[in-house]
């Protein structure tokens, strides 16, 4: 996802003389295509991420559109007062680009992981939190991202993340996509999950279980009506994501269930409440928490068992 | 003349602490002299066109001390100086820490230490890269110089050659609960090992202050930093250099006595 959020920022600074890029120190080689167009509208500020935010703020308010860009964590929890107060409560412009959301950076450890930051960039008033689901997404979201105007936190991969979208795809901040039809059931994924979440409803239908696959790659704010399109069959729910499941995609979709008394069950797949106890790839340390196809989809059709 | 624009501030902050019955009294005496110096001459700002794209722009870094913005902004005429009421009253737009554009010639929410000078830099370098001739001026407290991102935003700007942009320290020698001096010292060496150029003054001599700040940058290529040294409750000699009225509201004998020592 990286290449493309590169590709996509790009296709943006050429439509926008606004959008300025700004790194704490990440990115080697990556933006140097991006720097030489762009002469002076590339910045490593150094590893120094409040005073990132800080400068992204400041630009805003000086009428620039930055994007702030580092790992995950970094981006979001280490300089977090500064996201809150700079930028979200001045509703500014700025686009918060976290890289390798979830076990993206698996052996680097738990200090590179990131399992919180939906749930800690969601409560931030103002903020908007997309989470494109392959690379296809990442571009167009990072078009959309520039020219939203006010604060956005853009989750992405790493590198080597699958392209899952073969054909054309209308991306739109706020709208899911439907990328599997279904009606025994629905999995709603955000980011990264995506390619395993086709995989899940293939595998699903191999055993005859019509699996919906519904991208939300914006949590924040939640496409309702596409959620109630899927509640209104009174079948089952479930949230997938490489994310604490405690304040991100399924806590959301929890809380809009709670609050508009939708009665279809609900079962959330994703990370445990905890780091990770020893070290391992992305796909050891999913597996380690049950974010693996063939567990996802032994659970889903036993829980279709069960509600029958 | 700017002694009395400075004792008409002054008469504002003692009032409003004493109606709001908050406290900060103290620190917005400390930066009176640099904000009238500021909004009175140094400024290019037209209040009657508060938004102009090409005007001077001053953070408040210390949002603590902003009774002494909110008093200068409306003497200076961004406000009618019947809003100086709704200061820390229910409903109204002046909080104990400036909101975003709560009233005009506030540019940015202050009130976490901290804040203020990566925002100015990133004001100071959109200029630069729109070819914009407005500068940023940032008032920090020395107190919030304990925060680890001002100096992130100090290593920076000079890398950035970001000459349009000013840090003024009000160094009063006092934090909430301790002086500030056994760490600060020495302040302008380290602002200047930073690639700052630096000038030492003294804070409260309001004429030195605006023709200081007019020359600003003191240097091409290069943000320009300011060590006022400044009096913590500058001109009511019972809350001078006494953390009490870091905390303490003015009861109404308090204000009466203020209030005649600040007409001498």
């Amino acid at each position: 996802m990286r290449a493309a959020f590169v590709r996509g920022l790009t296709a943006a600074a050429r439509q926008d003389p606004r959008v300025i890029l700004l790194s704490s120190d990440l990115g080697f080689k990556i933006f140097d295509d991006f720097a030489a167009e762009f002469p002076g509208r590339f910045l490593n500020v150094g590893v120094a991420e409040s005073n990132m935010i800080g400068v992204a703020a400041g630009l805003a308010l000086g009428g620039m559109s930055p994007f702030a860009y580092s790992i995950a964590p970094f981006a979001t929890l280490r300089c977090l007062e500064h996201v809150r107060n700079d930028v979200c409560y001045h509703n500014l412009s700025v686009t918060i680009v976290g890289l390798g959301g979830g076990y993206s950076y698996g052996h680097n450890g738990p200090t590179h992981h990131s399992l919180e930051d939906i749930a800690v960039m969601r409560v931030l008033p103002n903020m908007t939190v997309v989470c494109p689901g392959d690379p296809v997404e990442v571009e167009q979201a990072v078009v959309a991202a520039a020219a939203h105007g006010s604060p956005i936190y853009l989750r992405i991969g790493r590198s080597g993340d699958p392209v899952v979208h073969t054909g054309p795809v209308r991306f739109q901040i706020g709208r899911a996509i439907t990328l599997r039809d279904g009606h025994d059931c629905t999995l709603i994924s955000t980011g990264n999950t995506l390619p395993l979440a086709v995989e899940i409803s293939d595998r699903l239908r191999a055993s005859s279980i019509s699996c919906r696959v519904l991208n939300m790659h914006t949590v924040k704010p939640l496409d309702e009506a596409a959620l109630y399109a899927c509640a209104g069959e009174n079948r089952p729910l479930f949230t997938i994501e490489e994310h604490s499941r405690i304040g991100g995609l399924g806590s959301a979709v929890a809380e809009w269930a709670a609050m508009n008394r939708i009665s279809c069950p609900l079962h959330l797949f994703g990370a445990a409440d905890a780091f990770a106890e020893c070290t391992g790839s992305q796909a050891y340390l999913r597996a380690l928490c049950g974010l693996t196809a063939e567990h996802v989809a032994d659970t889903i059709a036993a829980k279709l068992v069960a509600s029958c | 003349m700017l002694q009395a624009r400075a004792r008409a501030v002054r008469a504002r902050v003692l009032r409003m602490a004493h109606a709001g019955k908050t406290p900060h009294v103290a620190s917005a005496l400390s930066c009176v002299d640099l904000l009238v110096a500021l909004y009175f001459s140094a400024l290019r700002i037209d209040p009657a066109n508060p938004e102009d794209s090409g005007r001077d722009r001053l953070l408040l870094s210390k949002g603590h001390g902003c009774m002494a913005q909110y008093g200068a902004l409306a003497e200076r005429g961004f406000f009618p100086e019947e809003v100086l009421a709704e200061y820390a009253r229910d409903g109204g737009r002046l909080a104990e820490h400036p909101g975003p554009h709560c009233v005009p010639g506030i540019e940015a929410a202050t009130g976490s230490l901290g804040h203020g000078l990566p925002i100015g830099a990133g004001l100071a370098l959109a200029a630069k890269v729109r070819r914009a001739q407005y500068r940023v001026f940032v008032v920090l407290s020395d107190g919030e110089c304990f925060e680890g991102s001002v100096w992130e935003a100090a290593l920076f700007a000079p890398v950035l050659k970001l000459e349009g942009l000013t840090a003024i320290v009000d160094y009063n020698g006092w934090s909430a609960m301790a002086a500030t001096r056994p760490a600060m010292e020495p302040l302008a060496d380290k602002w200047r090992a930073f690639g700052w150029s630096v000038q030492e003054i003294d804070g409260h001599d309001v004429q030195s202050l605006a023709s200081i700040l007019g020359s600003v940058p003191f240097e091409s290529g290069r943000p320009s930093a300011i060590i006022a040294r400044t009096v913590k409750g500058k001109g009511v000699s019972f809350m001078e250099n006494d953390l009490e009225w870091h905390y303490r509201p003015p009861n109404d004998q308090d204000l009466q006595r203020a209030l005649l020592e600040i007409r001498e």
